[in-house]
């Protein structure tokens, strides 16, 4: 991957009124890379798009497009090309109009767009839908054609705005994948907008994951997965287990009253910190071999796994584990060092507890947010 | 066909008797005596002095033409205009637009007499510059005036419903897409607002065909249309009444051939463009 910025954003700032939507964004995108931006509705991912796509102006900040600065340029100058969150698809035309559009606006020759539409349809599996009215078709090829109508102007940036969500979960799996092969098949960048991480994590190249209109981390899947930079990152990014610690040493954290060994340094010398430990790397021991010592309070077979619940002195941990228990065990945790993963103190420090309630925690992965583009 | 229930069927009487007394009669008695003569006997000498309105009738399409075609040109622009703007004020000028139609349309009409005549408002005006009347009034360009002015509230009014529905993420998809404010509207705007042209362009041209009293009013005796024959038929004696029928069985027939190219039409464009 070649590692040249192919845009970039400069302090971006944006307000709707009152309400701040980016705060001070600063992002280089690369060149041919997959890069998505993750957050919960609100957090300035769609917002951060219109600017690329050329929709909406920054209050302040600069939008650099290879190397130039592209602020007050019209969309339709930017060579960029936007799958819209519910497609945009103009339903006075059929498939095939859909897709010349673009082309047809830069006045091609007849035999040329019907070259290239041809083409588009059958990267995205449509052969045979040229004549078809864009009423009669589903919502997955609906977005087919929605892909083919973005990539046939041959952009050098393409951006998603969470064109997966109106489909169903079987679908957008499929989707997924074929998005991916897609990007490779055309080399071309992609700038992908969701509130699912997990589609984030198996798409992306990179994750940017953002809250409040600010950038909260930016790195690869498993960097944001392992490493998370603070809680609010922990708690969005999978389920985790998130402590309050003591930093005693380097590679020495003390949480939930016992010392263990972990793999992190370069924080002072008793620094408290937020302690990570997520639930599938927990291990189940019996009770007098654990390091830490509880009662299961729940447990859920979820088919891969058993997700239980098991309360620590009033602290509630989630674990994953392949091991039945029952409601009322007394059971054993043990952690090993490499599970353990230790946060600077951050704003975001215990405003995400433990497993005591199911809070909003569940509900980023099932709702679909049609209301995201009027953050 | 599901059968309708005892209910709805119910629900429904009232405007069937309405629909039926105040429609399907009338339109039998124009049947009825378009096809008689003054003693009821049946007979087709009423569709031979047809000829003599032949100039009428083409007088009519004329006008009525003109004043869709300027209904159209003005609305459109319009509408489109106020879909760019405020909510707040889109509400505005809508209610602007509404306001004439709260009053009669006689008087609407006669309140252009009062501007157009040779001693009203505008002569009066171009009086104070030196400059001598001009003869605006018993025009049909006054006549046609009339007309647009009158009618274009029902050319506006579905136009701007029709744009005002089309989701602005489609307009993003071709800005985004490469088109510049003038490609907007050629490719996607127009096509899309066709039905609301075409229901305009039905709401205009119809009165405008059988209108009677503009044509009085603002045109004079100078031109007769086809709505001033009948009135005048009508007017004369129970001796015409046939005649006149059987001119507005045609009028009507003509109309509804009208409207049926006009919505051929409008159903060709969604498919073929």
């Amino acid at each position: 991957m070649t590692k040249q910025n192919i845009i970039e954003l400069k302090d971006i700032f944006v307000s709707f009124g009152e309400e701040k939507v980016l705060d001070g964004l600063n992002l280089a995108i690369r060149d041919k890379e997959f890069i998505t931006l993750l957050g919960p509705s609100g957090c300035g991912k769609t917002t951060t798009l219109r600017i690329i796509a050329g929709f909406l102006d920054a209050d302040s900040g600069e939008v650099v497009f290879e190397d130039k600065t592209i602020n007050g340029v019209p969309s339709y100058k930017r060579q960029v090309n936007t799958i819209f969150q519910r497609y945009a698809l103009f339903p006075h035309l059929n498939v095939y109009e859909n897709v010349a559009f673009g082309l047809r606006v830069k006045k091609l020759k007849e035999d040329e767009i019907k070259e290239i539409v041809t083409e588009m349809l059958h990267l995205v599996n449509l052969d045979g839908f040229e004549k078809r009215s864009i009423s009669t078709l589903s919502g997955g090829q609906q977005q087919r054609v929605a892909i083919a109508r973005a990539i046939a102007n041959k952009p050098k940036v393409l951006l998603l705005d969470e064109p997966l969500a109106a489909l169903d979960l079987k679908l957008r799996k499929d989707m997924q994948k074929e998005l991916r092969r897609i990007q490779r098949q055309l080399g071309i960048t992609f700038v992908f907008v969701t509130h699912d991480q997990e589609e984030a994590l198996t798409m992306s190249d990179r994750v940017v994951v953002m809250n409040k209109g600010k950038i909260q981390q930016i790195g690869t899947p498993q960097d944001i997965y392992n490493e998370p930079e603070n809680a609010f990152v922990a708690d969005f990014i999978g389920e985790s287990n998130i402590l309050d610690g003591i930093m005693r040493d380097d590679f020495v954290a003390e949480f939930s009253g016992h010392v263990f060994d972990c793999l992190d340094k370069g924080f002072d010398k008793n620094e408290n910190v937020d302690v990570v430990v997520r639930p599938e790397d927990v291990d189940i021991v019996p009770a007098d071999k654990g390091m830490l010592k509880g009662t299961v309070t729940s447990v859920d077979f979820l088919g891969v796994h058993y997700e239980i619940i098991v309360d620590i002195g009033g602290f509630k941990w989630m674990i994953q584990t392949t091991d039945e228990c029952f409601v009322g065990d007394n059971v054993g945790l043990y952690i090993e060092p490499d599970a353990i993963h230790i946060m600077k103190k951050s704003e975001y420090s215990g405003l995400y507890g433990d497993y005591s309630t199911y809070s909003e925690e569940m509900e980023h992965l099932s709702d679909i947010e049609p209301e995201d583009d009027d953050e | 066909m599901n059968k309708k229930s005892f209910g709805s069927r119910i629900v429904a009487a009232p405007y069937i008797v309405w629909a039926a007394i105040f429609i399907i009669v009338p339109l039998v008695i124009m049947v009825y005596f378009a096809f008689t003569d003054s003693n009821g006997a049946f007979t087709l000498t009423n569709f031979a002095q047809i000829g003599r309105f032949k100039k009428a009738f083409g007088l009519s399409i004329v006008y009525a033409v003109i004043a869709t075609v300027i209904t159209l040109l003005l609305a459109y622009p319009m509408a489109y205009c106020m879909t760019k703007m405020k909510v707040s004020s889109q509400r505005m000028i809508m209610l602007l637009i509404m306001l004439p139609m709260w009053m009669n349309f006689l008087i609407r009409t006669y309140s252009w007499i009062s501007i157009l005549a040779n001693t009203g408002l505008i002569n009066k005006f171009l009086g104070l510059l030196g400059i001598k009347p001009l003869q605006l009034i018993n025009t049909p360009g006054a006549v046609i005036l009339g007309m647009v002015y009158d009618f274009i509230p029902y050319m506006i009014l579905p136009i701007y419903t029709a744009m005002s529905k089309i989701d602005n993420s489609l307009l993003e998809a071709a800005s985004d897409l490469g088109s510049n404010s003038w490609a907007r509207i050629k490719r996607v705007i127009m096509p899309l607002t066709v039905p609301g042209v075409i229901s305009g362009i039905t709401m205009v041209f119809v009165p405008s065909v059988s209108t009677f009293y503009i044509s009085q009013k603002l045109g004079g005796n100078k031109t007769l249309l086809i709505g001033d024959a009948i009135e005048y038929l009508f007017n004369t004696g129970p001796q015409y009444y046939n005649v006149a029928s059987t001119l507005s069985l045609i009028l009507m027939v003509l109309i509804l051939l009208c409207t049926l190219i006009m919505n051929r039409f409008g159903d060709d464009e969604e498919v073929v463009v």
